[in-house]
């Protein structure tokens, strides 16, 4: 990844010392080297700060929204995932094309430091991957652990490939990998009702409502969102019902459906490790199965699932478990 | 003062009815101008188009103490603004398919087609549905404790 990193920071001195863009978009160091932030860089200079590494799992496609309004052109670094989120954002019209410049750099799987901790590795100072092994350097000494259980629960099922570029950086070739991303959805049709709910339950009365589901999502790119309106009734957390939580998430995973490009950011940024990703990954199996194949993302033209129709289609009624009877 | 009694309620659902203004709520006066009878707990709401009907509006119900919700529109190529409730058709069956998903009983939920000749067809899709209903008993799971509260 350094090898990545270096000529990352190559080509963002370049850009931007040719004036060609106004500002590089990419990660600067954090406090410790598992926490890496989005940042901005407009000169040379604040480029000392440039980071590129196994921590860097953050999409830096929905900060363009904001970004790629001002004033010049701006560079930004994509990863496969997050060039979905892109031409998503692309398509309806949240972000000018022209004016930003896609760098697609390689990823391999993004490292996710709660799971590492939950493996006892604790007070990292540095992280080296070879092959599938992951060395930690703690201030306790080293440790080896094995990379597939580590990496973020959005990595472990994608197989993703860079959708919009202007160039790429790309050293190592990508393993080919053969995964069922509806894997969970469907152990979770499996069960009964009953399991079902319980399980639910159990999952969103964890949720805070903090809203970083909402705010890190790219599909969800509203300006006035439903849930910042407090005559809604249902723009906080209620302390004593049950079902707030759960209308919160039934209508977050509703409104993206069909754009969801299943960037894994909300699982991602949950803090209280809440499985979001399998409502949106719900919706895309039934989309796929009802309504043909369809990725969200992948082009910056044509129709979304649902607002789109055919004559042929299949009634509520006889959609069961998210296909047709 | 309140009387005290052991005795128990019979249950009896709580129905709401979003009704497209074109098709089914004409469908909803046709029935009741035929003197047909349907349960008196269905409580129509009259929306202009079933595509009007946005997925907080099914799950409001729930939250407010309905015990089953159904939507009636215009059948498949009849829609008045011609193409609303092929819209309809494609959100619902994500929906409830999704709610489903969620642990939500499947026959709470239901879409039918009622148009505005069809009174007696009105009649007894809101008969079978109150039956459904009553029979899976009162709704749990998607209510509100709030509103609970007056009882």
């Amino acid at each position: 990844m350094k090898e990545v990193e270096l000529k990352m920071l190559d080509r963002a001195k370049a850009l931007l010392e040719s004036g060609e863009v106004a500002r590089v978009v990419g990660w600067k160091k954090g406090d410790f080297c598992f926490d890496p932030a989005p940042a901005v860089f407009e000169t040379v200079e604040e480029l000392d700060g440039f980071v590129y590494d196994w921590f860097c799992g953050a999409n830096l496609s929905k900060y363009l929204i904001q970004i790629a309004k001002k004033e010049g052109k701006t560079a930004v670094f994509l990863k496969p995932c997050d060039t979905y989120s892109f031409n998503q954002l692309v398509k309806e019209h949240r972000i000018d094309r022209e004016k930003v410049y896609v760098i697609a750099v390689e990823c391999l799987a993004k490292l996710d430091v709660e799971k590492m901790k939950a493996k006892g590795v604790s007070m990292i100072e540095s992280v080296e991957v070879v092959d599938k092994e992951v060395r930690v350097k703690t201030a306790y000494g080293e440790e080896t652990l094995s990379k597939p259980e580590v990496i973020l629960t959005k990595c472990e099922t994608c197989q993703k490939t860079h959708q919009a570029k202007d160039e790429e950086i790309i050293v190592h070739e990508r393993p080919e990998r053969d995964v069922n991303r509806f894997a969970e959805v469907e152990k979770l049709e499996a069960m009964t009702e009953d399991e079902r709910f319980a399980f639910w339950r159990n999952e969103l009365s964890k949720c805070i409502r903090c809203n970083a589901c909402r705010n890190v999502c790219p599909a969800c790119s509203c300006v006035k969102c439903v849930f910042d309106n407090p005559a809604s009734g249902i723009a906080a957390k209620a302390n004593d019902d049950k079902f707030e939580e759960q209308l919160f998430h039934i209508i977050r995973a509703f409104h993206v459906a069909g754009r969801c490009t299943d960037c894994g950011e909300c699982s991602r940024v949950c803090p209280q490790n809440i499985p979001l990703h399998l409502l949106n990954r719900k919706f895309i199996k039934d989309i796929d199965g009802l309504y043909g194949e369809f990725q969200a993302g992948e082009t910056t033209e044509g129709k979304t699932p649902l607002t789109s129709f055919t004559e042929g289609d299949v009634e509520p009624k006889d959609v069961f478990q998210g296909e047709a009877k | 003062m309140q009387d005290v009694t052991t005795e128990k309620k019979e249950f009896t659902p709580n129905i709401v009815a979003f009704c497209c203004n074109w098709c089914s709520y004409a469908g909803a006066d046709l029935a009741g101008s035929s003197r047909l009878t349907y349960p008196a707990n269905v409580k129509i709401i009259r929306v202009p188009c079933s595509c009007r009907v946005n997925p907080m509006f099914v799950l409001k119900a729930f939250q407010r103490g309905a015990d089953g919700v159904i939507l009636c529109g215009c059948h498949p190529g009849d829609c008045h603004y011609v193409t609303g409730n092929y819209y309809t058709r494609r959100r619902m069956a994500l929906l409830y398919s999704f709610l489903n998903y969620m642990g939500i009983e499947k026959e709470r939920t239901r879409v039918e087609w009622v148009s505005a000749a069809e009174g007696a067809r009105f009649a007894s899709v809101m008969n079978d549905f109150v039956k459904t209903v009553t029979e899976l008993g009162e709704n749990k799971r998607l209510t509100d404790l709030r509103v609970k509260e007056g009882e």
